[in-house]
């Protein structure tokens, strides 16, 4: 680390400051920035050349005086320490402590930005996480080191949703349960305090390592936020061979900052002023999850989305979906008609679950209930459509039959408590006390053995 | 450093772009940037100033540090042992990837793609005589790859000359010498089991061919509804989660191509090492072997170094070409190609150049279409005939078909398999939308079709996708009036069409028994729908009601027909088709004696 400061700031603007006559610094390298009240602040290099450099400025250039800026250059990238100890702690998004305890001293340093992960030393998800929700365990199974991301939009019950996540979900076949890492990046101080308690009086406090970024904490922190905080997994999970269970909220607010930046750089803006580079740069968190060969470890993520006026086209939630591995939508209807958690499953999608679910992981029956329960709702919703049009009426007998499932599919499958945690066999015997509303002979999607076994005609 | 490079300095790095001070150096050619000697390649000259994009991180990378040109463009090396592995967008070997570096990728590592320690059992071909002359291309040996595929030998495109020497039938590295040229002037060049080629650089054939016969995917919306050629150029676009994906393994899976290369661009990992870990336990359907033996992947996931993933999709295109010229039929499916126009518009961003259409270059229009052109079915230099079939998946934001990549792409493509946000959300799956897919390749393949199945492929085709229209006319006048509206044979109609899309639209990927149906499961279960059609509609006619023909039994074992019989059980669904025969034979009957009862 060079002790040498550098006084030749020459413009500052928004997140960014330029210093001229720097020495040849690296590109990425930490920056130290003293005010003129010899406050610190936290920089990164994001362009370098012979001449200048330019840095971006985790906590804002607001109140520099250019002459009286001192800027010293690290030597080296933003890294954190990691050890054990970090379960149980709260850091800000640059890794440092904000519980007023002592930082973290290890010889475990680790740069946040990681490296990609490569293709052939990865293996396929495929166990199982029970989280006791049956409209995610029967119908969008959520599986170890899988991306799946709640697209929510403001005023929905994401983070009671998250919670009650974190705190049923379960491995089945093992007695340890999760480790958590919860990143918070611009949420409210209530937001993050209901996490706190949240885990609180569950007892998994100690279990949990919180990085947090409330609303009015500087925006561009938050850019390396989650990189902390996935580092903290990996580390969790490959080191300490843990089953972690990431939760990210809230990518909007990562994505907001990001853009800030981008346009104060001057990137050439794609769609709504978000910089073309949006996908690669949520990928490069989003990627961070999974299972490598080997390795008793995982990373699972459950990172929340709000969606900009509930448009699930806006940039995030489309570029969010387009790298994670399906995801569970909530949507503003069914909470209003006070089912908790409105997850709407039509275009709700767990692409991980073909190999997670059946008869080794959960039952035979699970993968064809599934694909009926979606058909016949997919079917539902469209009869009530009609309905809607010519009066419910005006249908027949079979599509009345339609309607009345879907209700009772909406109320008691897809409804449940926030405290209730069934198990993945209750939510396939609740599923098939829907179906059987049916006659076997609608029923083409399960197989005539699954009729057999399980249609309560015959019982 | 050899005597073709030559070093500078770095001036400036911005992001994965580098400018950089080297008299001499040509556009395209690739560089080692800094201490940690990073893979790279010269995008624009400036008088003596250059910029470079560079395929890894360049975090770390200072002003001052050297850069080396290295005198070549990026190539690839073509030779035995592509198959079965997985490269990085610029060809570096995944698995020895992950023995230098751990399970994270490593910069700066530099791994020649093909094994040099591997003995190859190499045969000569008898017509290549010492002292005859040898034009580009010709075949001079062959090598058994893997258990299917024969690798070729050939004289590099651009060679040709007197042959001196060719080594005797043996077990060589990629490294050995196994032949000598003279060429036209005077200098004589050793021949090798590999050798390198310019991605960027189509390969040369003779001349380019017709498209005669369907790839047969074993998707029967596919080839029954929107064929393609083998040699033909297809896109399928939606939106995330739509299908996309599965498509494209499903025509890696299942397809009738003699080699298929995967090139995963800009997606997941997850998905990629799902090929990895399934194929070597899949059979292909035709071989009878394992489905790697046929498979080589290129992936440069979201989370890799954009710039790489501009690279990959040529990368990929260049092995096919190279297979192609051994005379095989190759299927290049690319995943996303909207991943690959995006690293495009990165690049061009930082470049500073004037964005047209949602950031994109003026340019992208044209760099989609050379690459398109780069498939094709062709008559080889040495090899008789060979053809690339080219498939790219197509990601647009929002899943709005108007924006660049969609759009664009749509004017180069024949086949065109649009996928439907509305029909994924259903779990109507594969989610193709029949309204907004088209083939031109439907007459050609209906030649095939007639010769190989039936002569009645194109009526029953066209029969079926009038079904489907009609069913969408009635669907919005119920949504108008209601269900009541609609006479007897309207109603059969609506069920017509609920049979052709659950009987044989829908087809399961991961249902062991739906994900393959042969070309003749495909026509039969087609058959068997609108035979239940038009011998219902007849019924229908005479005044029996629908309520009677639906109520059948027989009518669930007909949605199930396509899980219930595998592609080696037509005559199952032949003998289901007879039992409806009867069965509505036996209604006409019951029907005639009920009236005549009455009268
Ligand atoms: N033919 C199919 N059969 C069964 N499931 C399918 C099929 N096509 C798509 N799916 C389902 O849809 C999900 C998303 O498909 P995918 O191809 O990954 O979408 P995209 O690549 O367009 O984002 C898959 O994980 C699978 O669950
Ligand atoms: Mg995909």
């Amino acid at each position: 680390m060079s002790a040498r400061e550098y006084r030749t700031v020459s413009s500052a603007q928004g997140s960014l400051l330029v210093v001229r006559q720097a020495p040849a610094v690296a590109f990425g390298d930490q920056v130290l920035i003293r005010d003129h009240r010899n406050q610190l602040r936290h920089g990164q290099v994001i362009r370098c050349s012979e001449a200048e450099a330019l840095i971006q400025v985790f906590e804002g250039t607001g109140d520099l005086d250019l002459e009286n800026t001192w800027v010293r250059f690290l030597d080296q990238p933003l890294e954190i320490n990691l050890a054990p100890e970090i379960l149980g702690r709260i850091f800000n998004g640059l890794g440092k402590p904000k519980d007023s305890r002592p930082p973290i001293l290890s010889n475990v340093r680790r740069n946040v930005n990681g490296s990609a992960i490569n293709p052939a030393a990865r293996t396929y998800p495929r166990e199982f996480i029970q989280t006791g929700i049956s409209s995610i365990d029967g119908l969008n199974s959520l599986v170890r080191g899988q991306k799946l991301p709640i697209f929510s939009a403001s005023g929905l019950p994401h983070n009671r949703l998250a919670a009650q996540i974190v705190r049923q979900a379960r491995l089945v076949d093992e007695e340890s349960s999760f480790s958590v890492v919860f990143a918070a990046m611009g949420v409210s101080y209530a937001d993050a305090r209901f996490f706190q308690e949240e885990f609180a009086d569950s007892g998994v406090l100690g279990n949990v390592v919180m990085y947090i970024n409330l609303a009015d904490d500087p925006p561009v922190e938050r850019l390396a936020l989650p990189r902390v905080a996935l580092t903290a997994a990996e580390y969790l999970a490959f080191d300490l061979d843990r089953h972690v269970l990431v939760v990210l909220t809230d990518m909007t607010n990562y994505a907001e900052a990001l853009r800030e930046v981008a346009t104060a750089k001057g990137d050439v803006p794609s769609r709504k002023g978000y910089p073309g580079y949006l996908y690669s740069d949520l990928a490069e968190l989003y990627e961070r999850s999974g299972r490598i060969k080997d390795r008793h470890g995982s990373v699972t993520l459950v990172p929340v989305v709000t969606m900009p006026s509930d448009d699930i086209t806006h940039p995030i939630p489309d570029l969010t979906g387009y790298i994670t591995e399906g995801q569970i939508v909530l949507s503003r209807e069914l909470h209003n008609q006070g089912i908790y958690p409105p997850v709407f499953i039509s275009p709700s999608l767990s692409r991980l679950m073909k190999d997670g679910i059946g008869k080794e992981d959960t039952r035979e029956d699970h993968p064809r209930v599934a694909n009926q329960l979606y058909a016949l709702y997919a079917k539902a919703l469209e009869t009530r459509n009609l309905a809607a049009i010519i009066g419910a009426e005006e249908l027949s007998e079979r599509d009345r039959r339609y309607l009345h499932f879907a209700e009772a599919f909406d109320s008691q499958f897809i409804g449940q408590g926030e405290d209730e945690d069934r198990s993945i066999i209750e939510t396939l015997n609740l599923a098939w006390e829907l179906l059987s509303m049916f006659p076997k002979d609608m029923l083409t999607r399960v197989s005539e053995t699954d009729l057999a076994r399980y249609h309560r005609s015959d019982k | 450093m050899s005597k073709s490079e030559k070093q500078g300095i770095i001036r400036e790095i911005n992001g994965p772009i580098l400018t950089i001070r080297l008299p001499g150096i040509r556009n395209g050619e690739q560089v080692k940037i800094g201490q940690l000697g990073l893979f790279g390649e010269v995008i624009a000259l400036q008088g003596e100033t250059a910029l470079v994009q560079s395929y890894e991180s360049t975090e770390g990378v200072r002003p001052g540090e050297p850069v080396i040109g290295l005198g070549r463009p990026l190539s690839v090396e073509l030779g035995p042992g592509l198959l079965g592995s997985i490269f990085d967008g610029v060809q570096r070997p995944l698995d020895k990837v992950l023995l230098a570096s751990g399970d994270h990728i490593g910069r700066g590592i530099h791994l020649p793609a093909l094994d040099r320690e591997r003995l190859w059992h190499f045969v000569p071909e008898p017509a290549s005589e010492i002292g005859s002359t040898l034009s580009p291309g010709q075949l001079i040996g062959r090598v058994q790859e893997s258990a299917i595929i024969q690798h070729r030998i050939l004289v590099p495109p651009d060679l040709s000359g007197e042959l001196l020497e060719l080594a005797p039938e043996g077990e060589y590295r990629l490294d050995d010498p196994i032949g000598q040229l003279k060429l036209s002037d005077g200098r004589s060049r050793k021949l090798k089991l590999y050798h390198e080629w310019p991605v960027r650089a189509p390969r040369p054939y003779r001349r380019r061919d017709h498209g005669l016969s369907p790839l047969i995917t074993g998707q029967r919306i596919l080839d029954t509804f929107f064929p393609l050629l083998k040699g033909g150029k297809s896109a399928v676009p939606g939106p995330f989660g739509a299908g996309k994906t599965v498509v494209q393994q499903q025509i890696a899976r299942w397809s009738n191509a003699d080699i298929v290369i995967y090139v995963g661009c800009g997606e997941r990992g997850n998905e990629l090492v799902d090929v990895l870990e399934t194929f070597p336990q899949l059979q292909d359907p035709y071989s009878g072997h394992r489905l790697m033996e046929r498979t080589l992947l290129v992936a440069n996931t979201s989370n890799m170094p954009v710039v790489a993933r501009e690279a990959s999709i040529y990368v990929g295109i260049t092995m096919a070409e190279y297979y192609r010229d051994q005379g095989y039929d190759v299927v290049l499916l690319a995943d996303s190609t909207s991943r690959w126009a995006e690293a495009l518009r990165e690049v061009s961003g930082r470049l500073g150049q004037m964005p047209v259409e949602d950031g994109y270059p003026a340019y992208l229009a044209s760099r989609l279409a050379a690459f398109y052109e780069r498939a094709g079915r062709v008559e080889t230099q040495g090899c008789g005939k060979g053809s690339v079939t080219l498939i790219g998946a197509v990601s647009p934001p929002g899943g709005d078909f108007s924006e660049p990549v969609t759009a664009h792409t749509k004017e180069i493509i024949q086949t065109f398999w649009a996928l439907s946000k509305e029909l994924a959300d259903a779990r109507h799956y594969p989610a193709i939308d029949w309204v907004g897919s088209f083939s031109e390749h439907v007459a050609t393949a209906a030649q095939w079709w007639h010769k190989e199945i039936s002569p009645d492929w194109q009526r029953r085709r066209g029969q079926a996708l009038g079904l489907l229209a009609r069913d969408a006319e009635l669907a919005r006048i119920v949504n108008l009036v209601g269900p009541e509206a609609l006479s007897s044979a309207q109603r059969w109609e609506l069920e017509g069409a609920a049979l052709i899309k659950e009987g044989v639209l829908q087809q399961s990927a991961l249902d062991p028994v739906d994900t393959f149906a042969s070309p003749e499961k495909q026509f039969l279960l087609l058959e068997m729908m609108l035979t239940i059609y038009d011998r219902g509609a007849e019924l229908i006619e005479l005044g029996i009601s629908v309520q009677e023909l639906t109520d059948l039994p027989l009518m669930a074992r007909a949605r199930r027909a396509k899980q219930t019989y595998s592609s080696e059980q037509c005559d199952k669904i032949r003998a289901l088709m007879e039992e409806f025969r009867q069965a509505f034979a036996k209604i006409r009957l019951e029907y005639a004696k009920f009236k005549e009862h009455t009268q």
